[in-house]
């Protein structure tokens, strides 16, 4: 249970660094195909990149927290 | 040394009264009490008179061992004296029966000394001397006999005034003794008498027939003699009757002697008889006397017949002599005349005989002489006339006195005979009335033993009933006695066996129980062994925990015990409250726990801020900076109570820390209980392992502790 924690964080770096590189090639794919060099996009893929990283890392964290709920109508 | 001692004694004495202040008669307490010089005289006194007072009963007692009167005199003066004595000497000899010997009556044989007497022979006096012999063995002969039947009855009247009254058995015994001894005596006797009469009677008849013979002889003889004598028979036949006569007086002589042998053997039979009836009489045995009577009878008879015999052949033998006389004279006077002839006619022989051969002259002579003679013997004969007239009247006279002494005799005999026979008659009749008189005496005696049979019979029958019932009595009661002794026994017996028994029962069941107990406590002790044995194992099992595994699983262990203690309830439970985790893989042990926790605690700080409301990353990225600043006690006693502050992570991380240091790994675990949020999610796991290591150590440490108690409870202290 101890390595639990290293593990998400391993997780999640691992998958925000492959999210930031994947938005990265995109941004830089994107940017290079249809936006013409311009480096927003590529920073926007990384952003992207990093930011769904940053949420997945940061549900995985949550992921114990997580209540899930059902509702019951009531007949 | 006794004075020395008293001296002593008396000292102490005196000091102790004078000592202890007693004043008042000061010498007279203290005066000596022994005193020194009179006491050697009062004890030479004493000595002497001791000794004299010794000497004295030894001398008594001395004399009275020798002399019985003195004794009896002194144990007559002086009262105890007699168990002095017996004491002594021993009793008292009794006094000696003096011995009253019954007088001997002499026997009378008096007819057979004059029939002795009148028997006069040529060879009288040996026959006399044969006869004293007899006389004297005779006499001493039934003397001694009765001497000693005199002893005899003596012995018996000497016992009779010293025996008592004997008991009836015994007088009966005594009478029928007395009676079979009478029998014996009476058969022998009468087997005695029989057997002498016989023999007087044989030699008798003998002694008889050699006098008759004898008077045969001797008639023979005189007759012959007479003959001789008167008949002038021719010289041949004279030298034959003289022959005759010789031969006859020989004969007559040997038949006399014969005779007197016969008699005299005749004479000691009835001598002896006369002996065997007076010993009979003697004896004085009432049956015996008929026939002692007839023995005497016979005897008397016998007597009687030698007597007329004897008498016979002595009339005849005074015929003999005076034939013989007769015969003599006649001899005498041929002898004169043949001397006379003889020396007329010396030449002729003196003999009858060769008268033939004489001369005319010598016949003459002879006829002269014979006319001679004749004369003279006329003359002779004239005289003689006369002078036998006187002869005869003397000779008559003699004859008369000797017919006198004869008939005296005779008639002393035939009163003796008479007297006998009235003796015996009246002996006869006596023993008639004695008879008579016995018979009734029987009678009566029949009667009064009858009578005394009755009453005896009577007596003797209460008696019997008496003793008899007294002898039930007592053979009931010691009958009971022994019965009731024997139950008691008996009972004694089978409750001491009974007790025995059931003390035997008792220790066997005993024993039994304490074996069963035993076995039980052993089987106890065996199981308790095991199971400590197996919890031993589990114990050690805990301990194989490498630093970062756990430990093998325990599951091996908790079956073991488990079936070590198979009916252990409590074990059971235990085994089965074991976390069945810890069964199949195993439990970390304290030291990897406690390393662990290093880890966990970074981990628990940098996560310290993110909870379920937090946790975001930024709030990681927080914590993660509060971590990195914050500094706490790496370690930090717990307080025995926890505040609202304490509950702060980094506190209780540090509580934890010291509590793991110091070996509590309850209480660590306790407080890492309180962490919140995900610093307790981070220490979940620690907190489970540490939950099951708790636990099972918990149960291991109840169950080592279960074990020992049980050990300990099975275990026997010596």
């Amino acid at each position: 249970m101890a390595n639990e924690h290293g593990q998400k964080w391993d997780r999640c770096l691992a998958d925000s660094a492959v999210k930031i590189a994947t938005g990265l090639g995109v941004g830089i794919v994107f940017s290079v195909l249809f936006f013409k060099r311009r480096t927003w996009p590529v920073a926007f893929g990384s952003g992207v990149g990093l930011g769904m990283g940053y949420s997945n890392c940061q549900q995985d964290f949550r992921s114990p927290y997580q209540l899930h709920g059902h509702r019951v109508k009531e007949q | 040394m006794l004075r020395v001692c008293l001296k002593g004694a008396n000292s102490a004495a005196r000091k102790c009264l004078c000592g202890n202040g007693v004043p008042l008669h000061p010498l007279q307490q203290c005066r000596s009490y022994t005193s020194g010089g009179s006491g050697s005289s009062a004890g030479k006194i004493v000595a002497a008179s001791v000794l004299t007072m010794g000497g004295g009963v030894g001398g008594t007692i001395l004399y009275a061992n020798w002399d019985p009167k003195f004794r009896a005199n002194v144990e007559k003066s002086i009262p105890y004296s007699d168990q002095v004595f017996g004491l002594a000497l021993g009793p008292a000899a009794p006094p000696p029966v003096i011995n009253k010997p019954r007088k001997v009556e002499p026997v009378q044989i008096s007819s057979m000394s004059e029939v002795w007497k009148d028997s006069k022979q040529p060879k009288a006096k040996e026959v006399q001397r044969k006869a004293e012999q007899p006389d004297a063995e005779g006499p001493p002969a039934p003397a001694p006999q009765e001497t000693l039947e005199a002893a005899a009855k003596c012995t018996e009247c000497e016992h009779e005034p010293a025996v008592k009254e004997r008991p009836e058995g015994e007088v009966a015994a005594r009478l029928a003794e007395q009676d079979k001894a009478e029998q014996d005596l009476l058969t022998s006797l009468s087997s005695n008498l029989e057997d002498a009469l016989g023999s007087t009677a044989k030699v008798t008849l003998q002694a008889i027939g050699a006098q008759e013979a004898a008077l045969q002889a001797i008639a023979q003889h005189t007759r012959q003699l007479r003959e001789a004598m008167e008949a002038e028979a021719p010289p041949d036949k004279k030298s034959t009757q003289w022959r005759v006569l010789e031969d006859a007086l020989s004969e007559r002589s040997r038949s006399v002697d014969e005779a007197g042998a016969a008699v005299l053997k005749a004479k000691a039979e009835l001598d002896k008889l006369r002996g065997v009836i007076d010993g009979a009489k003697h004896l004085k045995i009432a049956a015996a006397r008929p026939s002692i009577l007839a023995a005497e009878e016979n005897l008397h008879s016998m007597v009687v017949d030698l007597d007329s015999v004897v008498t016979r052949v002595q009339t005849a033998q005074s015929e003999a002599k005076i034939v013989s006389q007769y015969s003599e004279l006649v001899n005498e006077a041929k002898a004169q005349f043949q001397k006379e002839l003889n020396s007329i006619t010396p030449e002729i022989q003196a003999n009858w005989k060769g008268l033939r051969k004489l001369t005319q002259d010598d016949l003459n002579s002879l006829i002269a002489h014979a006319h001679r003679r004749i004369d003279q013997l006329n003359r002779e004969l004239a005289e003689q006339r006369v002078r036998e007239q006187i002869h005869i009247d003397s000779a008559l006279e003699q004859q008369k006195l000797e017919d006198k002494k004869a008939l005296e005799v005779a008639i002393s005999t035939a009163l003796e005979h008479n007297r006998e026979q009235m003796r015996l008659e009246q002996e006869k009749k006596v023993e008639e009335t004695r008879e008579v008189m016995e018979a009734e005496m029987r009678t009566q005696l029949r009667r009064q033993a009858a009578a005394h049979t009755d009453h005896l019979r009577d007596v003797l029958k209460v008696q019997e009933q008496e003793l008899r019932s007294e002898a039930e009595e007592i053979l009931n009661s010691s009958l009971m006695e022994k019965e009731t002794e024997y139950r008691r026994l008996t009972q004694d017996q089978l409750d001491s066996f009974t007790l025995d028994m059931n003390a035997a029962y008792a220790r066997l069941k005993g024993m039994e129980e304490a074996i069963d107990s035993h076995v039980i406590a052993e089987e106890e002790a065996r199981k308790a062994h095991q199971l400590w044995l197996s919890v031993e194992a589990l114990n050690y099992t805990l301990k194989t925990a490498a630093l970062n595994d756990p430990t093998e699983p325990l599951e091996g262990a908790v079956q073991a015990i488990k079936e070590s203690c198979a009916e252990d309830e409590f074990a059971q439970a235990l085994a089965t409250a074991l976390p069945s985790e810890s069964l199949s893989r195993g439990v970390y042990s304290e030291a990897s726990l406690r390393a662990r926790f290093y880890t966990i605690r970074q981990l628990a700080r940098r996560v310290a801020l993110i909870d379920e409301t937090r946790n975001s990353l930024y709030q990681y990225f927080l914590s993660y900076l509060q971590a990195m600043l914050l500094f706490e006690k790496a370690q930090e006693a717990p307080p025995a109570k926890l505040s609202a502050e304490d509950l702060d992570t980094f506190k209780l991380l540090s509580y934890a820390a010291y509590s793991l240091e110091h070996g509590d790994l309850e209480l660590a675990a306790k407080l890492v209980n309180q962490l919140k949020g995900e610093s307790r999610r981070v220490a979940q796991d620690w907190l489970k392992e540490a939950r099951l290591t708790l636990e099972t150590k918990q149960v291991v440490s109840l169950l080592s502790a279960y074990a020992n108690a049980v050990g300990l409870g099975t275990t026997m202290a010596p």
